[in-house]
């Protein structure tokens, strides 16, 4: 091939990759402007604050973004002991060689890869009809008191969603804590299990933190799995124990988005919601994010 | 080191193993506690998994023993066309609710393809190129501007992504190709790649920045231009990692629910036309289980589905796994 040929294919290929980019960050650009041109004149303090009133047409998200918070922190404490543990398992106790981390590595691939919907009926089957079932014959309900859809059973759904997100953030964090300090701990003469409380953990804490708020980034936006488990469509009151069913702020765009009778008049309050939600999920992944290169920043400096 | 301690003793004075102390002993066992804690949780990951499968299997499994069920809803009615109307010819058809409920599973089958279809056309040659410019061409700035904002693509929840599929894009495509129908598999589709461009770049990105800086400049070096270098030493040497990117990503695309819930219509639809709606595996199991009886042979049949979902993707995700293993064995093992 000549030489001006082959410049020319190749800056041919170079915009063509750089066309691919741009689009991707294009298509970002245009879902924030249309949702922040549309939306960010409806959402006042009010819309925060109120119920939704005249059967979805009007009022504010506060059941939603309350029930959002309540199903989120729950979902939060049951998967956060949890993950941090298997990570520190894997990273921590587990042979080299352990078939038992193999098995759970695979594990953990899998899980990360299980369609949402499926934990939805996963959810269904095990919390509601067997762990919530099985409770109501013990507890000798007579009428359905656990058995049925409730913010328990759908945080400990997204929990178990979640639980990849935070496993891979921990692992990644506790290898980021040098060797050489688990080392000095133990020539010191601490146990293994002092070493990891006082020395490791406290080291990998930024990194745990980035996979909680990756954690409740990711399941404060699923709908899939709580459309059965829990989610209501319409609930004035909030959610007071643990088996009451509440409001969502992912499930009520899909109710305004695909069930409102009347589209152009709930327009308005379904662009506010979307730019509420939308806005929730990003400031969690930025604060993700600036722990994460601190993290980072910190651990090139200390080599 | 056992086979040496003897000698070393019998070099010395006669040393008497320390007597373990209560305290220590106590110590001992304390460690074993947590080490036997820390490792009954991670077995929580394989339970989940194990359970899940189970759980899901439970409560299909009625099609195969309840009589009722098995008449309702055998393998043939799923698979087979079915008598319609007298005088008309037998076909697919998914009405699990209408008197003699129809339960093919034919139509959402081809629903599911046709999204998948449109969105993997989409998504591979966008996602796989932009993680080639991040990876080889783009500036060291750009490319630090660009991972963030794929991050912030793959962090928006895909309820909104269906929101916008069935709100902004469906209109915009109806106005621009003229769509019979406004909600198809092109719509859903086209919101589905929003959905999995993220997870092809980022597993293309990292299997096209793991091939050794040494394969660049060995071909540099031979006179190789930098978009030769590119196209033929990086992209084939990575090639088992972004193939495995496209393979997640297709596994994604089958078991997304929300996106192909707002965005194709849900009209389970036997046709080869991309422009009419569909009806997918996973929006249907979303559609229908809020309505179910539970128990029911149509209640059964959303968890049949779910077992095929998960059987689908579970494979997928297993392919996935090994290719990306396979292109950082191939780079960092072996020859170097």
């Amino acid at each position: 091939m000549k030489h001006s040929t082959r410049r020319a294919v190749g800056g041919a290929l170079t915009s063509l990759t750089g066309l691919a980019a741009l689009l991707i960050v294009g298509m970002l650009a245009v879902i924030l402007l249309d949702v922040f041109t549309e939306g960010a004149g409806h959402v006042t303090w009010k819309f925060l604050t109120e119920a939704p009133s005249d059967g979805m047409m009007g009022g504010g998200i506060f059941p939603a973004l309350y029930g959002t918070a309540a199903l989120t922190l729950l979902m939060t404490l049951a998967v956060m002991p949890v993950g941090v543990l298997t990570a520190v398992y894997l990273h921590e106790y587990a042979p080299p060689d352990s078939i038992v981390a193999r098995w759970v590595r695979v594990a953990i691939v899998n899980l990360a890869g299980v369609p949402s919907i499926v934990f939805g009926l996963f959810g269904l089957g095990f919390f509601i009809h067997f762990v919530g079932g099985g409770l109501d014959r013990v507890l000798g309900y007579q009428e359905l008191h656990w058995a049925q859809p409730g913010i328990l059973w759908a945080s400990l759904t997204l929990a178990v969603l979640t639980l990849p997100v935070v496993i891979v953030a921990t692992e990644e964090a506790l290898r980021a804590v040098p060797l050489d300090h688990r080392t000095a701990s133990l020539a010191l003469g601490a146990t293994q299990s002092q070493t990891l409380v006082r020395v490791v953990l406290p080291g990998a804490l930024p990194g745990i933190l980035t996979g909680a708020v990756l954690a409740v980034s990711r399941g404060a936006g699923e709908v899939a799995p709580i459309l059965f488990t829990g989610a209501a469509y319409f609930l004035p009151d909030l959610p007071t124990s643990l088996n009451s069913q509440f409001m969502h702020l992912g499930y009520h765009t899909y109710v305004l988005a695909t069930q409102s009778p009347d589209v152009e008049a709930t327009r308005p309050l379904l662009y506010a919601t979307v730019l509420v939600l939308l806005m929730l999920t990003f400031a969690l992944n930025i604060v993700a994010v600036v722990i994460r290169t601190r993290t980072r920043r910190r651990a090139a400096n200390a080599h | 080191m056992d086979r040496e301690a003897p000698m070393q003793q019998s070099l010395a004075e006669p040393i008497v193993a320390p007597r373990s102390s209560p305290e220590a002993r106590r110590r001992q066992l304390r460690e074993k506690v947590i080490a036997g804690i820390v490792t009954a949780m991670a077995f929580t990951g394989i339970a989940a998994l194990v359970l899940i499968i189970v759980f899901v299997a439970k409560e299909a499994l009625d099609l195969f023993l309840d009589a009722e069920a098995r008449h309702e809803a055998s393998l043939a009615k799923m698979f087979t066309a079915q008598p319609t109307r007298p005088g008309r010819p037998p076909a697919y058809l998914w009405q699990p609710v209408s008197s003699v409920p129809k339960v093919s599973m034919i139509p959402l089958f081809i629903g599911t393809l046709k999204t998948t279809v449109v969105s993997m056309l989409v998504a591979v040659p966008v996602g796989v190129a932009g993680a080639l410019f991040a990876a080889e061409f783009a500036p060291r700035r750009l490319r630090e501007l660009l991972k963030p904002v794929i991050e912030l693509l793959a962090g928006i929840p895909s309820v909104v992504l269906g929101f916008f599929a069935l709100m902004v894009l469906a209109t915009f495509l109806q106005d621009t190709f003229g769509f019979t129908y406004r909600l198809n598999a092109v719509v859903a589709g086209l919101g589905l790649a929003l959905a999995i461009v993220p997870v092809i770049f980022t597993v293309a990105e990292d299997a096209l920045t793991s091939v050794p800086r040494s394969y660049r400049e060995a071909s540099l070096a031979l006179g190789a231009t930098p978009w030769e270098t590119a196209w033929k030493v990086v992209l084939p040497a990575a090639a088992p990692g972004i193939l495995a990117g496209c393979v997640l990503g297709f596994g994604r695309a089958i078991g997304e629910t929300m996106i192909v819930l707002m965005a194709s219509g849900n009209a389970a639809i036997v046709s080869a036309s991309l422009g009419d709606s569909v009806r997918s595996l996973s929006a249907t199991i979303a559609a229908e289980m809020g309505e179910v009886v539970v128990g029911s042979p149509h209640y059964s049949l959303l968890f049949f589905i779910g077992v095929e979902l998960f059987v689908f993707t579970f494979i997928l995700n297993m392919v996935a796994a090994t290719w990306t293993k396979r292109v950082l064995k191939r780079l960092t093992g072996g020859g170097s």
